[in-house]
């Protein structure tokens, strides 16, 4: 059985009206509303989102990336990007999301121009670490983020372990290291 | 009450000099705790008054590790804390002892990703495996006890050939498991 989304978000007609030419596009389930977004796009619709009195999206839950390789549905890219907001003051909560599509091999941990995405730290600061996190996990880059490094694994990390195409154990890093033995110093 | 109850007040006893010296390490271990997963939480047990290390002398948790004797590696290690434990390890005054607490430390346990290190022993010297996930605090005592059978014996024991010997400390079940399967019973006398 298919069941046809629900867009009776209100926020919906807002953004519409603000950016009719944007490309936007929208999803629901189960009550909750996501808009997808064009990666050029999606700082000024987040600017937006948080400015507007309409709107007034004054929280950022989350910032967390997605990897859709083998994903059993036909998805528009293989990697996105998720701004889950909340408004405090309409009591709303919404998604954003934008779809990337890696132009490089996506095994390894070069810089990749498609793979970036406006930061949104300058609306938002609290983003500061959640897109750290993506960029450490996805290898997604966030342009004019302030500090972008790795945040949870270690600066020279072979990979960005997130994506699917790596393996769960690892290419090894888990067990090349100095050992230590009795008589070490 | 020790042996000098058993004494006349003014006797001299003579015993040879690592004997004691080994008989004041095993007495006062003093264990770091690298307690970085849920093991720990049973480590902190142990140490309280229900188990009570204080029993076996090793009540002095000490967070400096130049004033540790016993390392007690309890959870997980990533390979990004690994470098730190080696660390610790390094700045230990010898004699050290290893005791690596669980599932986790010793194999990685159910965490076989890229981040864990699968067994601290891969990268730093173990001495004592204690199993289970998490282990009692009888395994975790059970494991010191073992640490203080090594220090007594200046080591593992070996036999003539360098074959270790077993520690023999393994407490032994106390029951008898009855016959299985039994008949069913339900209305019959
Ligand atoms: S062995 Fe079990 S209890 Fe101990 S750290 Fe691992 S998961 Fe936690």
């Amino acid at each position: 059985m298919t069941r046809k989304p629900v867009l009776e978000h209100p926020t919906l007609a807002v953004i519409k009206k603000a950016f009719p030419d944007a490309g936007l596009k929208a999803t629901e389930f189960r009550e909750m509303t996501t808009v997808v977004i064009p990666r050029e796009k999606i700082h000024e619709v987040a600017r937006y989102l948080h400015d507007s009195p309409d709107c007034d999206y004054d929280f950022l839950a989350d910032v967390v990336g997605i990897d859709y390789m083998g994903y059993p549905v036909e998805q528009p890219g293989r990697f996105a990007v998720s701004y889950v907001l909340a408004s405090g003051k309409h009591g709303l909560r919404i998604t954003l999301k934008t779809y990337v599509d890696p132009s490089v091999d996506t095994s390894g941990i070069d810089f990749d121009p498609e793979l970036e995405v406006d930061s949104i730290t300058d609306i938002w600061p609290g983003a500061e670490w959640p897109e750290r996190e993506v960029y450490d996990m996805f290898g997604i880059r966030f342009k004019n983020h302030p500090d972008l490094r790795r945040i949870l694994l270690w600066r020279d990390f072979p990979a960005h372990p997130l994506r699917k195409d790596y393996p769960l154990r690892g290419r090894g890093e888990r067990e090349h290291y100095q050992t230590l033995n009795r008589e070490s110093r | 009450m020790g042996i000098e109850a058993a004494l006349p007040h003014d006797s001299i006893m003579t015993t040879q000099f690592n004997r004691v010296v080994n008989w004041a390490r095993r007495s006062s271990v003093w264990p770091l705790p690298f307690a970085t997963a849920c093991c720990g939480i049973e480590l902190m047990a142990t140490a309280c008054s229900r188990f009570d290390l204080a029993r076996f002398g090793a009540e002095v948790m000490r967070f400096s590790p130049r004033q540790a004797d016993l390392l007690i590696v309890a959870g997980r290690i990533g390979i990004k804390s690994l470098p730190v434990l080696q660390r610790i390890y390094m700045q230990m005054a010898e004699p050290k002892w290893v005791i690596s607490m669980g599932a986790c430390a010793s194999t990685g346990g159910v965490f076989d990703t890229y981040a864990v290190v699968q067994g601290v022993d891969q990268f730093i010297p173990v001495d004592v495996y204690v199993p289970g996930c998490p282990p009692r605090p009888e395994m975790l005592i059970e494991g010191i006890m073992a640490i203080q059978r090594i220090i007594d014996n200046d080591n593992i024991p070996k036999d003539q050939d360098g074959k270790r010997l077993p520690l023999n400390i393994a407490v032994q079940p106390n029951f008898e498991p009855s016959a299985q399967p039994v008949d069913v019973s339900i209305g019959a006398t």
